[in-house]
C-alpha cells in the first residue's frame, strides 16, 4: 500500500489523540509501519489538539505531517488551518454538526458527517471521534474496516469494559453512514 | 517475527531501563519527558525498585550520584532547563568515575525557553555543561526503537567505561509512538569492585570522591580518565549511512532532524541529485572517521539541526574544513520541513553553502 498520512485535529477533549491511537494500533495489528505523533503542551490543556498518524508498508521517515493525505477536522479552526495542506486527491472528513462551512476546494474528496450530533442521538456523546474513524475506514479500502473489533479490545482497558461495546457501536455508525 | 508493541518514546526509555536492570530512578517532572517518571512511578514499586520524585533537579542528580557510588544501575531524566540544574552533579559524577544514565528530552532554549522539540543542548551534552575536564557518552536516538536500544546500550557503556551516558533526545521522539520490540536487547553486566557496598570487615574500604587537593594527584586522575576516553573514541562511535555509496553531497543530521532529512534526501534523489545522509548515533564520540572519509569524495556537507548550528562545528573539525558545510536549521521548537531541507540540498548542488 502507499503511505497514508492522516492528520486529525480538533478541540482538546474530543478524543483526537485516541482516534489517532486507534488508527495506529490498526496499523500495528496489520503489520504496517506506523508512527503516531501528538501535539503536546498548552493544547492538551484545553485549546486545540492534533495528532499525526502515518501508516505505511515501508519505514516511516519524518513523523511530522506537512501534507496530509487525509484530514479529519472536528472544529472550524482546524478545518481552516489545514484545509489547504491536504494533497490534491486527498480526503477531508468534516464533523458537519460542529462546522457549518463547506470546503471550497474541488481537487479533494470531502465527507461531511454530523458525528457529534449522531453521537448525542445514540447516547455515546464522547465518541464522535470514533464515528468519523469508522466512516474513514469504510471509505479507505486499503485501510479496511475489518479487524476493528480486535483493535478496540486492545485499546480499551478491561476495567472499562462498558466502553468496549460503545466504541464498536460508534465505529459501526460511522461505517454505515451515507453521505 | 518479534512481537511489536506501540509505545511512546519516553515510555520506551523507562521500560528499557527496567529491562537493563535499573532499579533506581530519581527525577523531577518537566515537559516533555514526564512520561518517563510516570512510567517509573507505576512500575518500580511493583518490582522492588525505587522511584523517588526529589525536591529538585539538584537533589535528584545527587541521589543518582549516591546510588551509582553504591554500584546500582541508576538513572534520572529531565529536559533542557532541568539538565542545566543537574550540571554540577554531572561534573561530580564524572570526577568520581561512577556510571550513570541521564536522559535529556530537549526543548527549546535558552532559559525556560519553550516546551517544543529542540536540539540546542548539543554543546552542553558534548562539550561539558558542568565544570572541569570530562566527557559523557552522548547517544542520539532517532526512533522509538532506538530510545529503547540506546538506553540499554547507555547502561552497558556507562558501566564499562565508568562514566555518564546521556540519551540526548527531543520532544518529538519522546512524545511519538512507534512499534518496538525488546527481543534483541543485549544486557551486559559488570563487576563493580569499587562500589560502596559495605566492607563486612573483610576488605579495605572503598572511597568514591571527586576532591583531590594535591594538584599532581588530580592531574594524574585526569590523565588516566582521558586515556579511558581515548578508548571510547576509538571503539564506540556509531553512525548510520543512507545512500552514501555514490553521494556527491552529504547531509548530516541526528535525532528527529535525521528523519526529516531522510525524506528530503529521497526527494532530492528523485530529482537526480546524488546526495546521501550520515546520521551520527553517538554525538560523543563523534563519528569523525565517517565524516573524514565522506569529505574525500563529496563536494560539501549540509548540517540539518534544530539549533542555531552546533553540530556543524564538529563536522568542520572532523573534516578539517576541507569541504564547505552549509546549515539548514530551525530552532525554538520549530522543525524544518522536508521541503526546506530539499531546498538547502538544491542550493548545495549549485555550490551555494
Amino acid at each position: 500500500m502507499k503511505t497514508t498520512q492522516i492528520l486529525i485535529a480538533g478541540f482538546g477533549g474530543q478524543g483526537i489523540l485516541f482516534a489517532g491511537k486507534f488508527l495506529a494500533y490498526k496499523g500495528l495489528v496489520e503489520d504496517l509501519q506506523v508512527s503516531w505523533l501528538p501535539s503536546y503542551g498548552p493544547e492538551m490543556r484545553g485549546g486545540t489538539a492534533n495528532c499525526n498518524v502515518i501508516l505505511s508498508d515501508t519505514p516511516v521517515g519524518s513523523p511530522i505531517i506537512t501534507q496530509p493525505d487525509v484530514l479529519i477536522a472536528m472544529n472550524l479552526p482546524s478545518l481552516q488551518k489545514y484545509v489547504d495542506t491536504v494533497v490534491p486527491g486527498g480526503q477531508i472528513y468534516v464533523d458537519s454538526a460542529l462546522i457549518d462551512a463547506k470546503v471550497e476546494r474541488t481537487d479533494v474528496e470531502v465527507f461531511y458527517i454530523p458525528a457529534t450530533q449522531m453521537a448525542k442521538d445514540n447516547n455515546i456523546a464522547s465518541l464522535a471521534n470514533m464515528i468519523i474513524v469508522g466512516h474513514l475506514l469504510e471509505n479507505n479500502p486499503h485501510l479496511s474496516f475489518a479487524g476493528t473489533d480486535e483493535v478496540v479490545e486492545k485499546l480499551v482497558p478491561a476495567k472499562k469494559a462498558a466502553l468496549l461495546e460503545l466504541n464498536k457501536k460508534a465505529l459501526a455508525l460511522g461505517k454505515n453512514y451515507k453521505n | 517475527m518479534a512481537e511489536r508493541v506501540l509505545m511512546k518514546g519516553n515510555e520506551a526509555i523507562a521500560e528499557a531501563a527496567i529491562r537493563a536492570g535499573c532499579r533506581h530512578y530519581f527525577g523531577y517532572p518537566i515537559t516533555p519527558q514526564t512520561e518517563i517518571a510516570a512510567y517509573m512511578a507505576k512500575k518500580m514499586p511493583k518490582i522492588g525498585g525505587v522511584f523517588l520524585q526529589a525536591e529538585s533537579e539538584v537533589a535528584s542528580i545527587n541521589m543518582v550520584y549516591g546510588a551509582a557510588a553504591a554500584g546500582m544501575r541508576v538513572m534520572t531524566s529531565s529536559s533542557s532547563p532541568g539538565i542545566s540544574l543537574k550540571a554540577e552533579g554531572l561534573s561530580y559524577i564524572a570526577g568520581s568515575d561512577v556510571p550513570a544514565l541521564v536522559v535529556n528530552v530537549q526543548r527549546g532554549g535558552p532559559g525556560l525557553g519553550g516546551i517544543q522539540p529542540s536540539q540546542s543542548d548539543y554543546f552542553q551534552a558534548t562539550k561539558g555543561g558542568g565544570h572541569g575536564d570530562y566527557r559523557m557518552i552522548v547517544l542520539a536516538p532517532a526512533s522509538v526503537q532506538e530510545m529503547a536500544s540506546l538506553t540499554i546500550k547507555g547502561f552497558n557503556l556507562a558501566d564499562k567505561y565508568l562514566m555518564t551516558a546521556m540519551i540526548l533526545a527531543d520532544g518529538t521522539i519522546g512524545q511519538m509512538m512507534e512499534p518496538i520490540s525488546f527481543e534483541d536487547a543485549e544486557i551486559e553486566t559488570y563487576e563493580k569492585p569499587w562500589a560502596l557496598t559495605g566492607t563486612n570487615c573483610e576488605r579495605k574500604h572503598n572511597v568514591v570522591n571527586s576532591l583531590y587537593l594535591k594538584p599532581d594527584e588530580l592531574e594524574a586522575k585526569n590523565f588516566e580518565r582521558y586515556e579511558r576516553y581515548k578508548i571510547v573514541e576509538q571503539n564506540e562511535a556509531m553512525w548510520e549511512e543512507y545512500m552514501m555509496e555514490d553521494a556527491e553531497l552529504c547531509v548530516v543530521a541526528f535525532g528527529i532532524a535525521s528523519r526529516v532529512a531522510k525524506n528530503a534526501v529521497a526527494a532530492a534523489r528523485a530529482e537526480g541529485i546524488k546526495v546521501g545522509l550520515i546520521r551520527p548515533i553517538t554525538l560523543w564520540p563523534f563519528p569523525k572517521d565517517a565524516l573524514a572519509f565522506a569529505a574525500e569524495k563529496v563536494k560539501g556537507f549540509v548540517s540539518v539541526e534544530l539549533s542555531m548550528g552546533q553540530m556543524i562545528e564538529d563536522i568542520r573539525l572532523a573534516t578539517q574544513c576541507n569541504k564547505p558545510v552549509g546549515l539548514c536549521n530551525r530552532c525554538g521548537g520549530m522543525i524544518p520541513s522536508p521541503d526546506e531541507v530539499l531546498e538547502s540540498i538544491r542550493k548545495a548542488q549549485k555550490g551555494e553553502f
